[in-house]
Formats: C-alpha cells, structure tokens, sequence
C-alpha cells in the first residue's frame, strides 16, 4: 500500500518535471558514433544536420555516444530537454532508441541501418551502398595487377557483408581470377588499428584498398604504399589525393531535411526507408583521371544504369564459397535477401567471424 | 654574491582535517579552471558550469541518472581502496569488471528464458567470482615469482576484452542478432530489480552501499583492517610485526576484484542487460581517481563517486545545451586528481624560498 503510494508520488514528480521542460522551439536532435571529425560516417551526417540547420530548424547533436548504458542516457535527456525529432545514427543504438521511444510517444525517432520499428514513432533509414561497392568493384577488378583486393571491415552484420559480396561480383564480372581479402578490425572508427589493417592487406599482395570503416587511415596508408584506394562515407580525396579512386559518398541531407520539415510540419509518419543512387542518398566522389578516361566512361554509364534500375548488383547467378546457387541465373536477389545476407560470395577469401 | 633558492621541506605534522579538505579545495580549483576554460573556448563560463554541474541533477531523473553511474565507480573504488591502502597498485580493475561480467553473463545466458528467484543472486555471485579469480592473477604472480602488479593487472585489462570480444563475436552471440556482436537481452529474471517505474536506477546500489558499510569495518574494526594499513604505512614494520604479507596480498586483491566484478554484473544486469563490447566506457580506470579522491576513506569514497559521475552527465549536458566537445568531461576528471595531487604535495611539503650566499653551499 505504501510502497504503491511512493511510487506512484514519484512517477508524478517525474511526470511534471517532464512537462515543466516541454517546448517552446521545434528541435532537432542527432546522436553519433563517432567524432564529427571523422571525415567518414559521422562527418556526413553533422553535414545532413547542418543543412537541416539551413532550412532554418535547430539542432543539436551530441558525439562519440558509446553503445549501452550511456546511448540510452544522452537520448532520453534530448527526448526530455524539448527535441521534437531525433536521429540516432549508428546500429547499435536499436535497442535504446526504441526504449526511449516508448516512453516519448510525442517525439519522433528516425534509426540508422536498424530493424526494430517497435513503436509508431520509430522510423528506421538507410542507403543502399551496395550500389557503390558495384562500381568499386568495377573499377579494382580493372586495376589490379595482382588480382587481390584488400578489404577493411567493421564487423560481420549484413549490411558489411553485403558490400563485400556487391564488390566482388562486379570485380568477378571484369576479372575471374579475382580475390578479396578481408581483415575485421571490430570498430568503426580506430585509425590505429585501420592503418595496420590496411598494411596487412598491402604486405598479402593487395595492391587496391578499400574499407568499410570510417577513418582516413586506410586511404593514407595506401598514399603512402602507392597503391589505389576507396574512399568511404564522404570524399576522402584531400587526404590521399593520388592514391583515393573515388568515394562512396553517404548524402543524408536531403532526407533530413524532408523528414525534420515533416516532423515540424505534422505529417511526418513511421516509415522505412532504403534509398541508392537513384535518390541521391549514394553518391560518388569525381573519379580519379588516373584510371584511364575509358575506364571513367565505364563507371559513369555503371552508376547510370544501377541508378536507372537497368542494371542490378545482385543479378544472378551468384554462388556462395562453396558453390551452392544463391541466386538463380536471370534473377535478382530481393531486398529481403539482401538485408538478411550472411554469407559470402564466391571469390572472397576465409570466413565470416562467428 | 647572492642567490634565490627554492628549497622543499617536509612538513613535520599534518592535521588530519586539512587532509581530508584538500579534495574540496581541488574541486574547486578544478571549476575555477573549468570556467577559465569555457572562457577561453567562448562560452559564458557561469551558464557553461551550470549547465555542467547543476542542470543535469536539477530533475529526478537525473539525480537518478547520477546514482546509476555513480554505483559501479563507488564498488570498485572500494575495492581498490584495499589495494592502496596496502600498497598494492592494482590498476586493472576495468579488467576485474569484464571478466566478472562475463563469468555472471555467462550465467545470465545459461538460465536464458527460464524463471526463479535463484537466478539473480546466482549471477552476481559468478560475477563477483569471476572478478575474484581475474584479480588472483596478478596477486599470486607477484606474490610467488615477484612480478609487478601494475604491470601484470594492467595487461590483464586487454586480455579480459578480448575474452569478451571473442565469446560476443563468437560463441555467445545472438542467433537473431544479424551477426552484431552481442549476446541475446537476458531475461527478467536475470535483470536487476529497477527500484522505481520510469527510472534506470536498480538494486545494484545496496550492494555498493553494502560494500561501503562491510569495507569500513572491515578497515576499522578489525585485525586485518589494521594489517592492510600498517602494511601500507611502511612494508618493514609489517614485516617486524610478524604480519602474513602474502596472505593479505591475496586477500586485498580478491577483495577489490570482487567489486570489480560485482559492479560489471551491476552494469549487465541492469541498464545494459546483455554482454557486448563496450560494456564499460573505462568506470574500471576512472575508478583509481574516485579511490583517490575519496581519500581511501569508504565514505569519502561515496562522495567522490559522485563528483565524477556528475562531470560525465555534466560533459553530456553541456554538449546538448551549449554544444561544448564532450571530450572536456575528460579533461575535468584529469584536472580533479591533477589538483588532488598538487595540493596534496602542498600540504605535505612546504616551499621555502631562500637566499643563500655561494659560499654557503660549497660546504
């Protein structure tokens, strides 16, 4: 009976204490992963923040929010301190995000390359890089002399899969004797330990770089080895201006922008959204003339074509390792496909870390 | 000819009092530089600092958020007051933390999606275990083959996270998780009581208090209490007085790797509630400053704990609010044992400033 009392008492301080701090100006919130100065992932979306900030709406963001216990703290304390909408930009924020969620039904929530849409007001977005790792793949398969790419990655979900796969069927498609080796560093951002992948990867014979990490690290190492690289998340090309053949760029401004002013407006609803080339949300930096004009033709007409839909990266047939069909000759792979992929494709080297 | 001389002298007899002032006098210190800082970066240095110090406990909820990081800070500062109150320098208690969490993890998932009132105290003791046996490693290497504990215990930090990062990536990791590396959610009956609805705060706070309690008697009150600190007042007079040096070495380290453990299990059972890599942004190192500054005292301890749980919300607040780099909540703590340290040294030592002829010195 008493103990009911007291916590009903405090659910009420809480309750008042909440609607105290409500608003007065429409807000915008982001979260991050890493340092805005990354010049890779969360770079990118500072630049989506900054052009919602254009559009004349607030933000606010908060950096290097570690997964768990803090993840969970820094959104609960935007949600309370009168953020209308809030963009959590990393994977492993799900959970928290859709916690918050549920105690926030008034603000709105948008996740990252999550799944969980556990509540009406939990949006989850992302882009279809894949669709850039074809033209990388594209591009190292024409280049390599000695038939290896090397391949930095983060860690083994779908979504890192997926672009090791895209790669090295569109490397396979110029170049059959292709392999791509890959070294898992387990992070996104560690500079330290990109360099020393990228090294590996150089002294195993791979004379073309590429990464799915958000550092500079792996691009300048590769400057300095004299070899090709890729740049990833934003145009790296001023920190290896030689070596860096063009980037996969993550454009998330003008999704941010749409969804702040329909969040302000009142019609924003829960959606799930996945956009390539064809929306913008994936670009590519210039290409570098250094591969040869014609070459440069050639991924201008593939970005086309994967853009325009003539041209899908998952078109069968495609084999796993061992040689089991996964995708029929004629057909393409569906999204559901390609957002659960768990395996690797034929041509790359070792195994998935399980 | 004539020379100005800085000479450094003991001082002979330092209240006890002053002593146990100096911690304010150095969080003080720490904020008048603090506001020197958020001046020099631009900010208005009052609205910066109260951003920093009282906007995040101006709310319940945030009070509440300042119990939950303070809980695992204060465990293992206990723990660690053990260590260094006997001279003992364990400096790997984030390491004690991970393996305890897990050891109790490991539990956790054994008893995944099973119901009883068993299963919680059966985690943290695992936990606490675990913790224990991590502790033991550096504490009977030193013991039997004279091996440096800072060294051994601090080494040992990264072997427990590649434990974890192995058995998250691994073994233990979700089968529904996409490949992410992390182990399922525990159930309910592996979680932490949550002591009010809508809050993150859970019962791991009695346990830290407990251990407040149980560490001041034991300090206090009993035989061992009085080994551990005439073993760190001075190792020979120990030794004179016929005291079990290598026994206690092993008791102090499994003590502090116990709440090492204890406060892992503490952070998986309860805001967390499941392993993953990053189960602790470093309460094990940051735990050396809060030991410090609480003075080795349990009750001080408490009081430091929260003083540098606050500049962690602080450096959120502050970022959200003012948009101030996150990264200064790191440099406060810095600055806080860098004052410790300083006035410490003030008060043991005074400064004399001299003049002294050169024919004087070449005595």
């Amino acid at each position: 009976m008493y103990k009911n009392f007291l916590r009903y008492l405090i659910s009420a301080i809480f309750l008042i204490t909440f609607s105290i701090s409500a608003k007065a100006d429409f807000k915008v919130g982001f979260v991050y992963i890493g340092p805005t100065g990354d010049h890779g992932w969360t770079y990118q979306h500072d630049e989506g923040r900054k052009a919602v900030e254009a559009a004349g709406i607030k933000t606010t963001y908060v950096e290097s929010v570690k997964y768990g216990a803090d993840a969970e703290r820094v959104i609960r304390q935007l949600a309370q301190s009168g953020h209308d909408l809030i963009f959590t930009t990393s994977f492993g924020y799900m959970d928290a995000t859709n916690k918050v969620a549920k105690d926030f039904p008034n603000v709105k929530f948008e996740h990252a390359t999550g799944y969980k849409r556990e509540h009406s007001n939990v949006s989850t977005y992302s882009a279809r890089f894949y669709q850039g790792r074809t033209i990388l793949g594209h591009i190292a398969g024409k280049l390599t002399k000695t038939n290896t790419i090397g391949y930095i990655a983060s860690f083994p979900i779908p979504e890192v899969i997926r672009g090791i796969n895209a790669m090295t069927l569109a490397a396979q498609k110029v170049n059959p004797n292709i392999k791509t080796k890959i070294v898992w560093v387990f992070s996104w951002y560690d500079p330290g330990k990109e360099a020393e992948a990228a090294q590996a990867l150089i002294d195993q014979g791979a004379d073309i770089i590429m990464q799915h990490t958000d550092s500079t690290a792996p691009v300048q190492t590769a400057e300095k080895a004299g070899i090709w690289s890729f740049g990833q998340a934003s145009d790296m090309q001023r920190f290896a201006p030689k070596s860096i053949l063009t980037s996969i760029i993550d454009d998330w401004a003008p999704y941010y922008v749409q969804r702040a002013i329909a969040a302000r407006d009142g019609t924003w609803s829960q959606q799930d959204t996945w956009h390539g080339l064809k929306e913008g949300m994936v670009a590519m930096s210039p290409y570098n003339k250094g591969m040869g004009a014609d070459l440069v033709k050639e991924a201008e007409q593939l970005q086309k074509d994967l853009a325009s839909g003539k041209i899908h990266s998952f078109t069968g047939p495609i084999y796993d390792q061992k040689g089991n069909i996964l995708v029929a000759e004629g057909k393409v792979a569906d999204d559901g496909m390609l957002l659960g992929m768990n395996v690797y494709v034929k041509g790359v080297e070792g195994d998935i870390p399980k | 000819m004539e020379d100005l001389l800085i000479r450094i002298e003991k001082r002979n007899d330092v209240p006890t009092t002053l002593y146990f002032f100096t911690p304010f006098i150095a969080i003080i210190l720490t904020i008048i530089g603090g506001g020197i800082i958020f001046y020099a970066l631009g900010f208005n240095p009052v609205e910066a600092l109260k951003f920093y110090f009282i906007t995040p406990i101006s709310n319940l909820y945030g009070f509440s958020e300042l119990l939950l990081k303070a809980t695992p800070l204060c465990l293992i500062a206990i723990g660690l007051s053990f260590c260094f109150k006997s001279n003992n320098w364990n400096i790997g208690a984030e390491g004690q933390l991970t393996f305890g969490a897990i050891v109790g993890g490991g539990v956790a998932l054994l008893f995944y999606n099973q119901e009883g009132f068993y299963i919680l105290p059966l985690i943290i003791i695992a936990g606490a275990i675990g913790g224990m046996i991590f502790a033991l490693i550096p504490a009977i290497l030193k013991t039997y083959f004279n091996t440096n504990e800072i060294l051994v215990s601090l080494m040992l930090v990264y072997v427990s996270k590649l434990i974890l990062d192995y058995l998250v990536v691994g073994p233990w990791s979700n089968p529904e998780g996409f490949n992410f590396p992390e182990t399922r959610q525990f159930s309910d009956s592996s979680r932490m009581p949550l002591l009010f609805e809508g809050l993150r705060i859970h019962a791991g706070i009695f346990i830290a208090l407990a251990a407040v309690l149980v560490s001041w008697f034991v300090l206090y009150k009993t035989y061992l209490g009085f080994q551990i600190k005439v073993s760190g007042l001075s190792l020979k007079t120990a030794k004179y007085a016929g005291f079990k040096g290598k026994t206690m070495i092993l008791i102090v380290f499994m003590i502090s790797g116990a709440c090492a453990g204890l406060a892992g299990v503490g952070e998986i059972t309860g805001p967390i509630g499941q392993l993953h890599r990053m189960i602790s942004p470093d309460y094990g190192f940051t735990a050396i400053i809060v030991a410090f500054l609480g003075r080795l005292n349990p009750f001080g301890i408490i009081f430091a704990s929260l003083v540098v749980s606050l500049t962690y919300l602080g450096a959120e607040t502050a970022q959200i609010f003012l948009q101030i780099p996150q990264y200064t909540g790191q440099v406060f703590q810095g600055m806080i044992l860098f004052f410790l340290l300083a006035s410490d040294y003030l008060l043991f030592f005074k400064i004399k400033f001299q003049n002294f002829s050169k024919n004087e010195l070449r005595h």
